[in-house]
């Protein structure tokens, strides 16, 4: 790729032994998002320690290894509910839920719905290549109709899954969608996302190389396209889009600006201390004892 | 005439939704601030409206803390009531209340004290007064201080309005009068000594010691799905959350609960779920990261009759299989089990340390029984709980998963320091990183299921003996049961039965093997197997010789623990 890097990138360049040896396959998509994201943290001045990436399982999970960033890598599906602890007991982190389309959108699909709901100020990646790579090619929730894998011979005949028009139609406070495969386009759109306050979406097409022949990087660019025209504070034209299938549309589709759950939540009314820095209100318990004797 | 002297247990019944419950608050508390020791705890079935809820309440001139079969004064709100707790009427109950409320099969059988309580209800304006009608009476019989229930009443119902408040007190105040007038009549005789001390005392539920120990514990964050009997934990959370400045969130599932407390452990925050048998099976996947990242936590598990939905309104310890193997491969986790309400307080208090120090997931067991109690005691001392932070500086070049002597490596948060936190799921190097090295995986394995659960094991308090050292009988015992247990012991007179409580549960310090030697030991546990006892022969391999279960969703009496007892000794 003959694209210009932004300096800052170095601080997000881990040395520890074990991000060393990437588990990715030659040519994987996520070896982009990767690029992509480190650029996006590097261009919005944030420091390493001030940014916790949360994963779920899957290769796209591997992320916090291969970044110098505070990392958890946890459970299939269950990095958007460990994401939003991890913001509300820090708020002043800047935290990102990252995971494929199977630890997103299949196992954690619950917790996407509820977090759209809850809205907490958290970013949410989805590496979405249609196919689950990690476990050997069987169809994951975006995986197109008709699509032969070794567990679907018959071709999927369910429908796939859209996280575009699901975000709209729940009101989520930002949704995107973008291609790894345009470098530039995706930072910004990262970035964005990042920055946006509340619950950000960002739905990620990329190749899977090993796995899904369908889906090639010809095939994205084939088959997308960007919004030029599209308002994303105009929620039913923001459907329109999301609907739309075949060229699929690429950019942010909608932001809604709302009160997140840090702001909700009386934890943080009068305080904005982190929970950590917090000590118990000992006095106040022993006053809780004072008013049972009465 | 009857005649009660030193102690009285009274029970309530009646249908849900009849304000049963409204009556026990008034009667607890007036006759607390009057002096008098007491006792609640209920029994409800698992729905809104009908069926036969029951209270009981022990008045007492000592102090009172366990649950017994007979009934004294049985005030029926409903017809059927009586059948409800045949098994639990003796030749001097005494039935206080309306004809109505009363079966054909028992009139004629029961000792009948009729009172109008509908219609007294009815002079002051509306039945719905009958709940405090019938207060007044119970605190008139024991010439309780009226001011008591007058000033509950005001709190109580002060919110919606004078009015209601002064309806409520008129209507106290006429059974209250009947209450006197049948002791000077000489129709019941009530003698119970007042205490003055007990007026400078607490009277705290289950759920309530379990939450303001929690608050004391430093508790920031509490997530959870509602289940009865542990809905309580969260909503006293709940309610005290603006005040105490924390995060309380109802989530999804129980799954997203203790996932969304694990993150917010991970960020440094003091986070716990409450929840109970079933809502535990969801979150036993979460419970092997906490394993395996380290990841402290804490959950309350209120636990209920199982498999599956079971009785979801009753009481049971049958989940402590469920909380000694949650989760797969090998980790060490902490439970506790508190017996009293005291112990409730400060054992959740300490369950935040616990879990900050050895980065484990710690369970506080207690069940619908323990919860729903309730009893006069002294304030718990604040000033003993301590507050240990265990968390570092990510200085430059740290590692979460460093291999230390003892197991437990240093533990950073994110954003405390310069360096980096990267904690993992899967096997790691110290970093945090992946590896697939066989050297390093066993290293890690050993360091979490060995060195740690050795480490825990050596500080783990011993538990606490009740009784003469060289008795020959020693009765074993955890969590919810120690007042019953107790109060047995004490009825049975005996010098050579002694008890031996459990409230730390697991992992058990090696010493406590010394407790068994030469003895007879009798386990009593509220389930079918014996999972306590279980739990010993594997750990020191020694056989309990003789178990008193329970198993019908419903707590140990005093009386039968005695049964039991007396069957082995006698």
């Amino acid at each position: 790729m003959n694209v210009q890097l932004p300096t800052g990138r170095e601080l997000f360049e881990p040395k520890r032994p074990g991000s060393q040896d990437i588990a990715w396959c030659p040519g994987c998509g996520n070896f982009g998002i990767r690029n992509i994201l480190i650029s996006a943290l590097a261009e919005l001045n944030l420091k390493p320690n001030q940014v916790a990436i949360i994963s779920g399982i899957g290769q796209a999970a591997k992320m916090p290894h291969y970044i110098n960033a505070n990392g958890y890598h946890t459970l299939h599906g269950r990095a958007i509910p460990i994401a939003t602890g991890v913001k509300a007991a820090n708020p002043e982190l800047t935290v990102i839920a990252e995971g494929g389309d199977g630890d997103m959108y299949a196992e954690g699909g619950n917790h996407l719905l509820h977090a759209i709901r809850r809205n907490p100020d958290i970013t949410v990646l989805i590496h979405d290549n249609q196919i689950y790579g990690l476990t050997k090619g069987q169809a994951s929730p975006t995986t197109m109709k008709g699509v032969k894998t070794p567990t679907q011979p018959w071709g999927v005949f369910e429908e796939p899954f859209n996280p575009v028009a699901l975000g709209v139609a729940l009101d989520a406070s930002f949704v995107a969608r973008t291609f790894m495969g345009y470098f530039k386009e995706s930072v910004e759109i990262i970035k964005k996302a990042i920055k946006h306050k509340g619950l950000a979406i960002v739905d990620i097409l990329h190749p899977c190389v090993s796995f899904n022949k369908v889906n090639t990087y010809a095939w994205y660019r084939e088959h997308t396209y960007w919004m030029e025209d599209h308002d994303p504070y105009d929620r039913e034209a923001a459907f329109r889009r999301a609907i739309e299938s075949d060229p699929i549309p690429l950019g942010i589709f909608y932001i809604n600006e709302k009160p997140t759950f840090e702001e909700m939540v009386p934890a943080y009314r009068k305080d904005k201390t982190p929970l950590w820095k917090r000590e118990p209100k000992l006095d106040l318990v022993e006053k809780f004892f004072e008013e049972r004797k009465l | 005439m009857s005649e009660f002297k030193g102690e009285v247990s009274i029970v309530l019944g009646g249908a849900a939704g009849q304000g049963i419950q409204t009556v026990e608050e008034i009667l607890t508390n007036a006759l607390k601030k009057s002096g008098y020791h007491v006792y609640a705890n209920k029994e409800y079935m698992s729905r809104i409206r009908g069926g036969i809820n029951t209270t009981e309440i022990r008045v007492s001139s000592r102090r009172v803390r366990a649950f017994i079969k007979r009934i004294d004064i049985l005030v029926p709100f409903k017809k059927g009531t009586l059948s409800w707790v045949k098994d639990r009427l003796g030749e001097n109950t005494v039935v206080l209340g309306e004809k109505e409320n009363v079966e054909e099969e028992f009139l004629g059988k029961v000792n009948l004290v009729e009172v109008p309580l509908t219609k007294m209800a009815m002079e002051v304006g509306s039945q719905l007064y009958l709940n405090t009608t019938a207060a007044g009476l119970i605190v008139g019989l024991f010439h309780g201080d009226f001011g008591a229930v007058e000033e509950y009443i005001r709190k109580r119902f002060g919110s919606k309005g004078e009015n209601v408040v002064k309806k409520n007190i008129e209507a106290a105040k006429k059974g209250y009068e009947l209450g006197i007038k049948l002791c000077e009549e000489g129709t019941i005789r009530v003698e119970v000594e007042r205490d003055e001390k007990v007026r400078e005392e607490v009277l705290l539920t289950g759920t309530e010691a379990v939450g303001i120990g929690a608050f004391a514990g430093g508790m920031n964050f509490l997530s959870f799905y509602p289940m009865s009997p542990s809905t309580g934990v969260s909503t006293f959370a709940a309610q005290h959350a603006e005040e105490f400045e924390i995060v309380v969130e109802q989530v999804e599932d129980e799954i997203s609960a203790i996932n969304m407390a694990l993150g917010a452990w991970f960020a440094g925050a003091r986070a716990m779920v409450s929840t109970s048998g079933g809502g535990f099976a969801l979150m036993s996947e979460a419970i092997s990261l906490a394993g395996m990242a380290e990841n402290p936590v804490v959950i309350h598990l209120a636990q209920r009759p199982g498999p599956a939905t079971g009785l979801p309104t009753r009481t049971m310890q049958g989940d402590l299989n469920l909380v000694l193997y949650a989760g797969h491969g090998d980790f060490p986790r902490i439970i506790l089990a508190p017996g009293s309400l005291e112990e409730a307080f400060y054992l959740t208090a300490e369950a935040f340390n616990l879990a900050d120090k050895y980065q484990v997931p710690v369970i506080i067991l207690t069940d619908q029984y323990f919860v729903d109690t309730y009893y006069n005691l002294p304030a718990p001392d604040v000033e003993k709980v301590r507050f240990e932070r265990h968390i570092v500086e990510a200085k430059p070049g740290y590692r979460r998963y460093e291999l230390t002597e003892d197991g437990i490596s240093p533990r950073a948060v994110p954003g405390y320091g310069e360096e980096v936190v990267v904690a993992n799921g899967n096997e790691h190097d110290e970093w945090g990183d992946i590896t697939e090295d066989a050297e390093l995986t066993v290293k890690m394995q050993e360091k979490r299921a060995i060195k740690k659960l050795e480490t825990i094991k050596k500080d783990a308090p011993l538990p606490k003996l009740i009784g003469k050292e060289d008795a020959k009988y020693l009765v074993i015992a955890w969590g919810s049961t120690l007042h019953v247990v107790e109060e047995a012991i004490e009825k049975l007179g005996r010098e050579d039965v002694a008890l031996l409580h459990f409230s730390w549960v697991y992992p058990l310090n090696p010493k406590v093997r010394e407790f068994f030697e030469d003895k007879v030991l009798i386990d009593v546990e509220n389930n079918i197997t014996g999972q306590f006892a279980e739990l010993l022969k594997k750990e020191f391999g020694v056989e309990v010789h003789h178990k008193i279960l329970k198993y019908d969703g419903r707590p140990f009496s005093v009386e039968e623990v005695l049964e039991g007892l007396k069957g082995v000794v006698e």
